[in-house]
């Protein structure tokens, strides 16, 4: 779980390229997790990139996703090093099905409740008004 | 493909003094160490003719040759991905002298990550991330060096079943290593087991003293031909290897799309490479400077380079025996980037050559073979020095 803390600094908003552009924008506006898929070898890219880098096409399709996977690593921040997040927070990086993986936070867990292998899936949080984040929650809980 | 073994050497070594504050510019610290260097090697400064420094150096090439008379370089590069590029500068002095382009090459970094506007472990709230992939981690609070390292480690330690503390002994041993180097920024301060493990959790599954130490100083290493680094005030420490590495599917420091992210895939690749280039094998390193950042950088590395097999690091400096001044392969004798002091891993190349020359303040008896590694988590390097 990550608390924004109100001191008035805000977190820090996505940086953008042409390339990543569109994962925030559907995000936005479809609230739902889309993932960068090859048209020719159906091999899924994240982060965003420019081409697949398994048959070298630049015919790249944005799919939805359900955003179901499993916490492939974590960690916890103690030592706060930005005020706009309250310490102790978790961040997780998450192997979705499509064998992606993807930076984010839990919605439900506290840092100690979080455990490699554990079952999540996708929410969207509404993070900034014109900016969403995909976070998850525990599946089976 | 020719191979560049002992036709270079490292005949100079430079530096400032380190410190949590310095007081002066990065130029002016460049300078300085550059001239020590110099001294050091019993050159002139009109014998230069090359110069590589990091890609993140504010102290600029052209400032350098404009300030200190420089007369001409005929070979100048720069080197990416902060620490990465440490060893990255002597292969570039290699090539460049192998390739005729210059005779004389300075290598330096100068840096001021105590009292600098920003040190490299915190963050800046108005500091924003050019690179694509940073974009998507920093709104998760993933902002910091020891972050994107505490999230391979997590991995690695449930693999193995490693507890915490079990990295504690490459803190230990570099402190012990520091406090007989006058040098150094912990000379005075002892480090206990019951002191590691009573420091406070930095990120999980990271501590206070599995970091290293945010420092002000400038180092500088100069490179020539072996042929004439014979004559010149020290023994030659001979470059027998050098080289670069950069694998696919990374990102800087957080390459976490890989299959396996408890492996150093840079390091593996250009391990063999610099083996093969040395025509030994890890077993006849004698002492190693490993860049040691984060504390689990250091099993990693002796995994990657194959001084110990997948998942054997943390056994291996299990008490820190083999890892101390009299085991089978001694680590960080001046007492590494997290006792001596950042230099972003210039200092451990300076301590590799007095490995070599016989001057450390923590020698191990007949060295030949000197290995010093680069930054890790980034496209990184590495060099085996040798004894003359």
């Amino acid at each position: 779980m990550v608390k924004y803390s109100e001191v008035g600094v805000p977190t820090p908003k996505p940086i953008m390229s042409q390339d990543t552009e569109p994962f925030w924008r559907l995000l936005q506006e479809k609230k739902q997790l889309h993932l960068q898929k090859c048209s020719e070898c159906q091999t899924y890219s994240h982060p965003p990139r420019a081409i697949c880098s398994n048959c070298h096409s630049f015919n790249l399709e944005w799919v939805p996703s359900e955003g179901k996977g499993i916490i492939h690593s974590y960690v916890v921040y103690h030592r706060s090093v930005h005020p706009g997040f309250e310490t102790p927070y978790g961040v997780v990086l998450v192997e979705l099905e499509e064998g992606v993986r993807i930076i984010s936070n839990m919605v439900d867990c506290k840092p100690d409740e979080i455990e490699i292998d554990m079952p999540v899936e996708a929410l969207v949080d509404q993070v900034f008004e014109d900016t969403a984040l995909v976070k998850f929650k525990r599946i089976n809980n | 493909m020719g191979n560049p073994r002992e036709k270079t050497a490292i005949v100079g070594i430079g530096a400032t003094e380190f410190s949590q504050n310095c007081e002066r510019s990065e130029l002016r610290m460049a300078l300085e160490a550059i001239l020590d260097a110099v001294k050091d090697a019993g050159i002139k400064v009109s014998d230069i003719d090359g110069m590589v420094n990091y890609s993140m150096d504010s102290a600029e090439q052209i400032e350098v040759v404009r300030q200190l008379g420089i007369p001409n370089l005929s070979f100048f590069s720069k080197t990416p991905y902060g620490g990465g590029g440490s060893c990255a500068t002597i292969a570039h002095a290699v090539a460049a002298i192998e390739a005729g382009m210059a005779n004389t090459v300075v290598c330096y970094r100068s840096i001021r990550d105590a009292s600098g506007p920003v040190a490299y472990g915190d963050f800046e709230p108005s500091r924003v991330s050019q690179d694509i992939h940073m974009g998507m981690y920093h709104p998760y609070g993933l902002l910091t060096p020891v972050s994107w390292v505490a999230m391979f480690a997590q991995r690695y330690n449930y693999k193995y079943g490693i507890k915490d503390g079990q990295l504690a002994p490459v803190a230990l041993v570099n402190r012990e290593n520091a406090n007989r180097n006058p040098k150094a920024i912990f000379h005075s301060r002892l480090l206990s087991l019951d002191e590691y493990m009573d420091s406070p959790i930095n990120v999980e599954p990271l501590r206070r003293h599995d970091c290293c130490l945010s420092t002000d100083g400038a180092v500088a290493i100069i490179v020539t031909r072996a042929d004439l680094a014979k004559d010149l005030r020290h023994k030659p420490a001979y470059i027998s290897g050098a080289i670069q590495g950069m694998s696919t599917n990374g990102e800087v420091m957080t390459s976490y799309a890989r299959q396996d992210i408890t492996v150093l895939h840079e390091v593996e690749a250009y391990g063999k490479k610099l083996f093969d280039m040395a025509g030994i094998t890890p077993k006849e390193i004698d002492v190693a400077q490993f860049y040691d950042a984060f504390s689990p950088l250091v099993p990693l590395q002796l995994e990657a380079l194959g001084f110990v097999g997948k998942g054997e690091g943390v056994d291996f400096i299990a008490g820190g025996n083999r890892i101390r001044p009299d085991g089978e392969l001694p680590i960080n004798t001046s007492g590494g980037l997290m006792s001596e002091g950042y230099i972003h891993g210039m200092n451990l190349i300076s301590e590799g050559v007095r490995q070599i020359r016989g001057t450390s303040t923590t020698q191990i008896k007949d060295v030949e073979y000197s290995l010093v590694t680069g930054g890790l988590g980034v496209p990184s390097s590495g060099i085996i020095l040798r004894r003359g």
